[in-house]
């Protein structure tokens, strides 16, 4: 089958376009996917040099190398890039390189949709950019030194940069939205014959559940920044207890978005698990289906209970038990699944290749973060740990590998079928070996500082928190340049190496491997049939 | 190889480049519009040339859209995905106006007890202000605003709950039509429903001014104010948006696109006329009545 154009010849679809419209005008869920990939890998590089400045700043206590207002907007900015511009767009790269190939259909289902649910991300970036930007000029108020979750009434003082910000949030959920709405269409309603949905590819499913949680809970966000904007600059009193309105009432908006968010950031990265572990295993996925109701166990009672991030801001007594009861209920769906990859790995013919050493330090520290997510989810003890640097511990011990080293396994798994060439599987391991264990030496410390009492997102600390700063603060920085090794990596790659067989691993099953490494521009133009 | 050899054949479209025009008018736009509320006087001019840019693109894309399927490019899987897509559009939108509605059931039943010392919680507005009593609608302890009189439901906004009934059923009346190629039909229902939906945004401007010129109601008005403008504001919004897409239509008809068999565009409208139509429906017994 080729596709059919109004105009005239149709043999030039068999054929890439050539040039600079190739990649701004492209169709193509390959071509879209490498756009995605790239921009998050940028993005990546952005947010790391603000993490690597906050650690530096953090290295001694004092004011050395930046102002505390500075010192928030990186923090807020860290959050921002990492969490839209990285994890989320390399989360969608991968979805449109991986989703048609796996469910064999030609492309996504909505392809000029596609194209412009990526482009609107340079164009977020760019207002992001701009919000972090103008302060340095006269007359362009103060930076954004709220955090990531821009409360009133700060963010009502800040100047014009919150705007910015604003529309920037807009435009992020936009994207998000209609690259969702591609998504589910696609997993839908472009499934070759016989593929039925519990036949789909792990990936996929984590993807369907990832998109409708993304299109419930982003609108929400925009509405909520939308008031924000409201209060800001028309008068109305939406968190303006003076009004009749209430700051609160933000904070509920934005983690009824917030917590969700959590899952959509982590479950690609389960998807691409539940494909590294069985393959490195050669042993199926055990409990595909108990995965499958364990995770939309996961989406239903997330929506749900977004206050635990706002314990000690005082709500009723009947409110905080419902969400801890809610919260902790949540570690058992989380703890089949990690038992079920515990399960698959259970006396298979276990090989350790890069995509699985990351797969099981997953297992391993995402379960850690897990847990330490359980003791925050305790109304009591919460009240102790609350805005301490115990929660960035948690939180980085579950975004790191839960959602980023989870991206890297993908990443690493599936080269070989993007280019063509295996990547230097040697250098592959001194990567994960590095990122791993300074992602270690940065983040366990935290753990210790937060119990002993260091606040987060404060620019000084009291001496006696020092040790354990340098410790992480040296950390930080073999983890931040650690990931030039993974530049390298992708580049070498690309430019050449090994040539990669269509299986490259001999475990891996699935529509995409009976593909050539690289695949042809269009693939799958006729259907598969599943048996 | 033609379209009619292989029954599994899905359109991809050629490469475009609408969807790189939509970021560019997109970021001039907010730029403009971050711009022109912070009283940069550059700023207008930008919203105007990205708003203009924005349109060029809904009349290019669509024309696209609108050439593909008149050829004959669109098989029914790719009328599935349409479909599809629109639900879960709508869907978003619910979730877009469920954070306006979540954001009023709070304000009143929970944010103003407790300004007003109720539960254990409310102890603090012995304090900071002493002597409110909680109450709907309000606009808060300090009174932001000024006297003002809420909105009634048994004036306007019953009879426009009755026009936009209406016009969900002039619209299902043209829907009739189209499925028996009647295009009289048709078209009559789709400029009656027209007509309704405008009369409704004019009804909605002149309870605004009303609100505005007699009950001192504004957007300043604490939270009632707050609450009311936002919601109805945005729902008059989708209004418009959903007339302006039914005159799409409505030319469209007049044309002879449509067919009983091949009609997504219509329905994609109409579907999104019977949401905004459901929308009202809420506002009116949560905004105004209850």
């Amino acid at each position: 089958m080729t596709t059919t154009t109004l105009t005239h010849d149709e043999a030039h679809h068999h054929e890439a376009p050539q040039g600079w419209r190739r990649w701004l005008f492209s169709t193509n869920h390959k071509d879209i996917g490498t756009l995605y990939l790239l921009f998050a890998l940028i993005m990546l590089f952005l947010g790391g040099a603000s993490a690597m400045l906050i650690r530096m700043e953090l290295f001694q206590p004092g004011i050395q190398l930046i102002d505390p207002d500075l010192y928030n907007n990186l923090v807020t900015n860290h959050a921002l890039i990492m969490i839209f511009g990285g994890v989320m767009p390399a989360a969608a790269g991968l979805a449109n390189w991986m989703i048609p190939m796996m469910i064999g259909a030609p492309d996504m289902a909505l392809p000029r949709m596609n194209n412009l649910s990526f482009w609107v991300l340079p164009a977020a970036a760019t207002m992001l950019i701009l919000s972090f930007v103008i302060p340095f000029f006269p007359g362009g108020g103060t930076q954004i030194n709220t955090g990531w979750t821009i409360y009133p009434p700060l963010s009502l003082q800040v100047g014009m940069s919150m705007d910015f910000l604003i529309f920037a949030i807009h435009l992020l959920g936009i994207s998000s939205v209609l690259a969702s709405i591609n998504i589910i269409v696609t997993l839908l309603n472009m499934r070759a014959p016989g593929m039925t949905l519990l036949k789909m590819p792990m990936f996929c499913w984590t993807w369907l559940v990832t998109a409708f949680l993304l299109i419930l809970v982003i609108p929400v966000l925009a509405g909520g920044v939308t008031m924000l904007l409201f209060d800001r600059h028309f008068g109305t009193s939406f968190f303006d207890a003076a009004g009749g309105g209430d700051p609160v009432l933000f904070q509920h908006l934005f983690w009824f978005f917030g917590h969700p968010e959590v899952y959509i950031l982590l479950l690609p990265s389960i998807g691409v698990l539940s494909h590294v572990i069985p393959t490195f295993a050669r042993k199926p996925l055990f409990g595909y289906k108990s995965m499958v109701g364990a995770m939309l166990a996961v989406a239903t009672i997330g929506m749900v209970v977004w206050a635990h991030h706002q314990y000690t801001v005082g709500m009723s007594l009947g409110a905080v038990t419902y969400f801890m009861i809610g919260t902790i209920l949540i570690s058992i769906p989380v703890g089949l699944m990690v038992f079920n990859f515990i399960a698959t790995m259970w006396r298979g013919a276990m090989t350790f290749e890069t995509p699985m050493l990351f797969a099981v330090s997953i297992v391993l520290m995402f379960t850690f973060g897990g847990l330490s997510g359980v003791m925050l989810a305790v109304v009591p003890a919460d009240m102790q740990y609350h805005d301490s640097m115990f929660v960035v511990a948690h939180f980085h011990y579950v975004l790191m590998p839960g959602a980023v080293f989870g991206l890297f396994a993908g990443v690493f798994y599936w080269l070989p079928k993007w280019t063509g060439h295996m990547y230097d599987e040697k250098l592959g391991k001194i990567f994960f070996w590095t990122n791993v264990i300074s992602f270690n030496i940065t983040f366990f410390p935290q753990h210790f500082l937060g119990l002993a009492g260091m606040p987060r997102r404060i620019v000084d600390y009291n001496v006696m928190f020092t040790e354990f700063n340098v410790i992480s603060s040296i950390g930080a920085m073999v983890f931040g340049l650690s990931h030039l090794l993974l530049l390298y990596i992708v580049i070498k790659t690309i430019r050449g190496g090994k040539k990669a067989e269509n299986r490259p691993w001999e475990g891996a099953k699935g529509l995409e491997w009976e593909l050539e490494s690289p695949p042809a521009f269009h693939t799958w133009t006729t259907a598969p049939q599943i048996k | 190889m033609s379209v009619k050899e292989h029954s599994g054949n899905y359109f991809i479209p050629d490469p475009s480049p609408w969807p790189i025009i939509g970021m560019v008018s997109l970021l001039t736009t907010l730029i403009g519009a971050a711009l022109a509320i912070n009283g940069v006087a550059i700023g207008q001019v930008v919203i105007v040339a990205g708003l203009l840019l924005f349109f060029y693109l809904l009349f290019g894309w669509f024309r696209d859209v609108i050439k593909e399927n008149l050829s004959d490019c669109y098989n029914k899987q790719v009328d599935t995905s349409f479909r599809m897509g629109m639900l879960w559009f709508i869907a978003s939108e619910v979730f877009f106006f469920l954070s306006f509605f979540g954001a009023l059931f709070y304000i009143r039943n929970i944010a103003l007890p407790w300004l007003g010392g109720e539960g254990y919680l409310g102890a603090t507005s012995e304090v900071l202000y002493s002597g409110f009593e909680s109450a709907w609608p309000s606009h808060g302890p300090r009174e932001l605003g000024g006297d003002f009189q809420p909105m009634g439901p048994w004036g306007i906004p019953a009879i426009n709950t009755l026009i936009l009934l209406s016009s969900g059923v002039t619209v299902t009346w043209a829907h009739w039509g189209l499925k028996i190629d009647n295009q009289k039909q048709l078209v009559r229902g789709l400029i009656a429903t027209i007509a309704l939906g405008l009369l409704f945004v004019s009804l909605q401007a002149y309870e605004y001014g009303h609100a505005y010129a007699e009950l001192n109601l504004t957007l300043e008005t604490g939270v009632y104010g707050s609450t009311f403008y936002m919601l109805t504001g945005f729902h008059g919004f989708h209004v418009t948006m959903g007339a302006v897409m039914l005159m799409a239509i409505l030319g469209r008809s007049m044309k002879s696109h449509f067919s009983a068999h091949n009609h997504f565009a219509f329905e994609g409208v109409a579907w999104y006329w019977h949401f905004v139509d459901v929308v009202w429906l809420g506002l009116f017994v949560f905004v105004y009545w209850l």
